[in-house]
């Protein structure tokens, strides 16, 4: 096992609980045994590893709950040791997977395969999603129980929303005996069909071609419709409209057992990033209006939004470097996730442990993890967070392969110091001190 | 009119009709009005482009736009090279960067680019050295086509500011739409689009126009009625239901022509669709239909771009 860590002078932040304190704390073989202003450096076991925090914050690892590597099929674009590194290097301590690789992941094997890989990697907990029917084809379910059984945390076809209603049904039926978390891309294919950016007026001044808000709550309408019929599970993936947002809201308030994220991409930026036909801002569901935008952040702040993830999705230049419909969907996310969602904490929109919550326990209670808190017996995934330090995304500040951030030349207040998984630090700021 | 050592219009590239100052387009319009009397010249030859390099680059077939531009650099006198780059080429893995990489190395002095997708000449004229013309990209922007209507507009009518100009048929896939809309309004026009729903883009009228669906309507007391194409694989229910019911709401007649002014001018990107878009008596009525000018405009058109936009280059050379 690693050395004890004892992290003193910090300003301890338990989101889950509410919990705000002065104080130190004590990790041994992985787990947080004692926190709290009693802990001091005279408590150090021998042999502990001593981090003095100057009063930063420290927190819950972040548990992420969508993110995309490039393995297996597409090893050029992130590999697990690059995407787990930009994870840490965010303060991401666990990530849920998706599953749409080549093969995708809809086979126990394949779970293994992800469990395996992260185990070498040693950096950040993943935990595979997989495929909710076989092969992500949308048509015959997949084995959900085997599957969950082999590790699987949650169902999805990931980028691919499930079209067929009875197919829908079903997944959501069957998912139920399982207690399983069905995750829908919500977008009705056959209206978002050719879109490449959201629909209006920006997209009709660059003649491109637009994929309506409506495509969004369509489906969400649909599928709370069979999960009343139904019971079960179901998550959003990615809400990015206002009309999304009052749909789950409503649907929240009648008791239904639903739960949703957005992006801070969906959370900061807005169809305006598309001018000059920027692809780094072409993703799935695309950028929308400032008022989609607002009332996204409105759902965040009073909690219809339960979580933020990353939605990481890596792409190489040369599917990026194409006319804007030629080119990929797909932003990375895993490390500007923290900082990124923080801008919201700077400019007030939410309070600081509000936020948090919903970076950590939040999306760690839909998934079940046992991870996102800071508490006694916890496992010791932290985040030494300096609110005040800042930092610039560039090319160069990017552990992921891939480049493609809608954040480029950003700088954002809030930066991790130092990311610490089951007690062992996996990541130190270059020039923390 | 125009200061020789101080162009008017001093940009690299012609991407579009969007951000163009209206004394630019003026400008431009200017240059064009004298190339057309060069034109009817028997001796058409000028030696402005001498030594030149023009590459027509059409990733997208389009006979009349290329050899519009091909007669206006050879009358120009710059040599003129026409690729066409076959859809398979593309598809074979070539991108459009390494295209405006191998080109760079042919030492053009003008790209006058087709592309099928929106934004591509943009893409490829970041790449390249020399300048570039954008001749149609997707369903963005066609701009020296809204040049020439404009320039056959102004000769016809004197002027475009305060006129009503009534653009009919597919605008949601036109670039022709789209440039001639940005032109129009730059210009002081009052524009109109007519179309059935399916064919009008989301929230067109941010782009200051009025969407009008009843043709009749649309045409009331217009000076011009702009007709589009409608493409046929649009034309067999996706859009609209058939051919002889778009014609029934959509086609311009001679009947619907009555509530349009009584002097309204007609015109046509081509190639028409007659009985579609379009009655041939109405496209051959030549009081009305100015289709053939705007034929010959475009030629002057492209010879006052191409000329603009090596004015600097000729300058320092």
């Amino acid at each position: 096992m690693s050395r004890p860590l004892l992290v003193v002078n910090a300003r301890l932040l338990d989101p889950g609980s509410g919990f705000d304190q002065r104080g130190g704390l004590l990790a041994v073989d992985g787990r947080i045994v004692e926190l709290g202003p009693q802990v001091t450096g005279a408590l150090a076991p021998p042999g502990t590893e001593l981090v003095d925090a100057r009063g930063r914050c420290l927190v819950p690892g972040l548990v992420d709950l969508r993110a995309g590597f490039g393995e297996p099929g597409a090893e050029h674009k992130e590999r697990f040791e690059s995407g787990c590194l930009a994870a840490v290097a965010g303060g991401v301590t666990s990530l849920a997977l998706l599953p749409d690789t080549d093969p995708p992941i809809d086979d126990p094997a394949m779970v293994e395969f992800v469990a395996r890989r992260a185990r070498r990697a040693k950096l950040a907990k993943v935990y595979p999603q997989a495929a909710l029917t076989r092969r992500l084809e949308g048509r015959e379910l997949a084995e959900l129980g085997l599957l969950k059984a082999a590790g699987a945390v949650a169902f999805t076809d990931g980028f691919r929303a499930v079209a067929d209603a009875r197919v829908m049904r079903r997944a959501l039926a069957y998912a139920s005996m399982l207690d399983a978390l069905i995750v829908q891309h919500p977008e009705e294919p056959s209206l978002a069909q050719g879109g490449v950016m959201n629909e209006g007026p920006v997209a009709t001044r660059l003649g491109l071609a637009g994929i309506p808000a409506a495509a969004e709550v369509i489906t969400i309408e649909r599928d709370l419709r069979l999960l009343e019929l139904t019971g079960g599970r179901l998550h959003f993936a990615h809400v990015s409209t206002g009309a999304a947002v009052a749909a789950i809201r409503v649907a929240k308030a009648r008791g239904l057992r639903v739960t949703c994220d957005t992006t801070p991409h969906h959370l900061l930026l807005t169809e305006a990033e598309v001018e000059g036909y920027r692809t780094f801002a072409k993703v799935s569901p695309p950028l929308r209006s400032e008022a989609d935008r607002q009332a996204v952040v409105e759902g965040l702040v009073d909690g219809t939004i339960d979580a933020i993830a990353s939605d990481h999705c890596p792409q190489d230049q040369e599917s990026k470097r194409q006319p804007f419909a030629q080119a990929a969907f797909g932003v990375i996310g895993l490390q500007t996730l923290l900082s990124a969602s923080l801008e919201l904490v700077v400019s007030g929109r939410i309070g600081l442990s509000d936020l948090l919550r919903r970076l950590t326990s939040a999306p760690a209670t839909i998934l079940g993890l046992e991870a996102g808190r800071l508490a006694k017996g916890a496992p010791a995934d932290l985040v030494l967070l300096d609110l005040e330090a800042s930092w610039t995304v560039t090319e160069k500040s990017l552990f992921s392969l891939a480049k493609n951030t809608p954040f480029e030349g950003r700088t954002f207040r809030g930066k991790v110091i130092r990311t610490v998984v089951d007690g062992r630090t996996v990541y130190t700021a270059e020039d923390a001190s | 009119m125009v200061l020789a050592n101080e162009p008017v219009f001093a940009r690299q590239h012609l991407l579009g009709i969007e951000g163009l100052e209206a004394a630019e387009i003026e400008h431009l319009l200017d240059l064009a009005a004298g190339f057309v009397e060069l034109n009817r010249r028997s001796e058409k030859k000028l030696q402005l482009l001498r030594g030149r390099t023009l590459i027509n680059l059409f990733f997208e077939p389009s006979t009349r736009t290329q050899t519009s531009f091909e007669l206006a650099g050879k009358r120009l006198g710059a040599d003129v090279v026409n690729m066409a780059v076959a859809r398979s080429s593309v598809v074979k893995g070539e991108t459009l960067i390494d295209t405006a990489m191998t080109l760079n190395a042919m030492h053009p002095d003008l790209l006058v680019v087709r592309h099928p997708e929106s934004g591509a000449v943009a893409l490829l004229a970041r790449h390249v050295r020399c300048a570039v013309v954008n001749a149609g990209d997707g369903t963005h922007e066609h701009p020296t086509q809204a040049l020439l209507d404009a320039l056959t507009i102004r000769r016809r009518k004197g002027r475009i500011a305060g006129l009503t100009v009534a653009i009919c048929g597919d605008i949601l896939h036109s670039r022709v739409a789209r440039s001639n809309i940005l032109l129009l309004r730059t210009m002081g026009a009052r524009v109109r689009v007519v179309a059935p729903p399916t064919l009008l883009p989301a929230a067109v009228e941010s782009l200051g126009v009025e969407a009008v669906t009843d043709m009749r309507r649309g045409l009331e007391g217009a000076d011009i009625v702009m007709m589009l194409r409608l493409q046929s694989e649009r034309m067999q229910g996706s859009l609209v239901p058939s051919v002889r019911e778009y014609f029934h709401f959509f086609g311009l007649t001679h009947e619907k022509l009555e509530a349009a002014s009584p002097d309204a001018m007609i015109m046509h990107p081509g190639p028409m669709n007659r009985g579609v878009e379009i009655d041939g008596p109405v496209a051959d009525d030549i009081n009305r239909s100015a289709i053939l000018d705007q034929v010959e405009m475009g030629v002057a058109v492209r010879m006052a771009v191409l000329d603009a936009l090596t004015r600097r280059l000729r300058a320092t050379s």
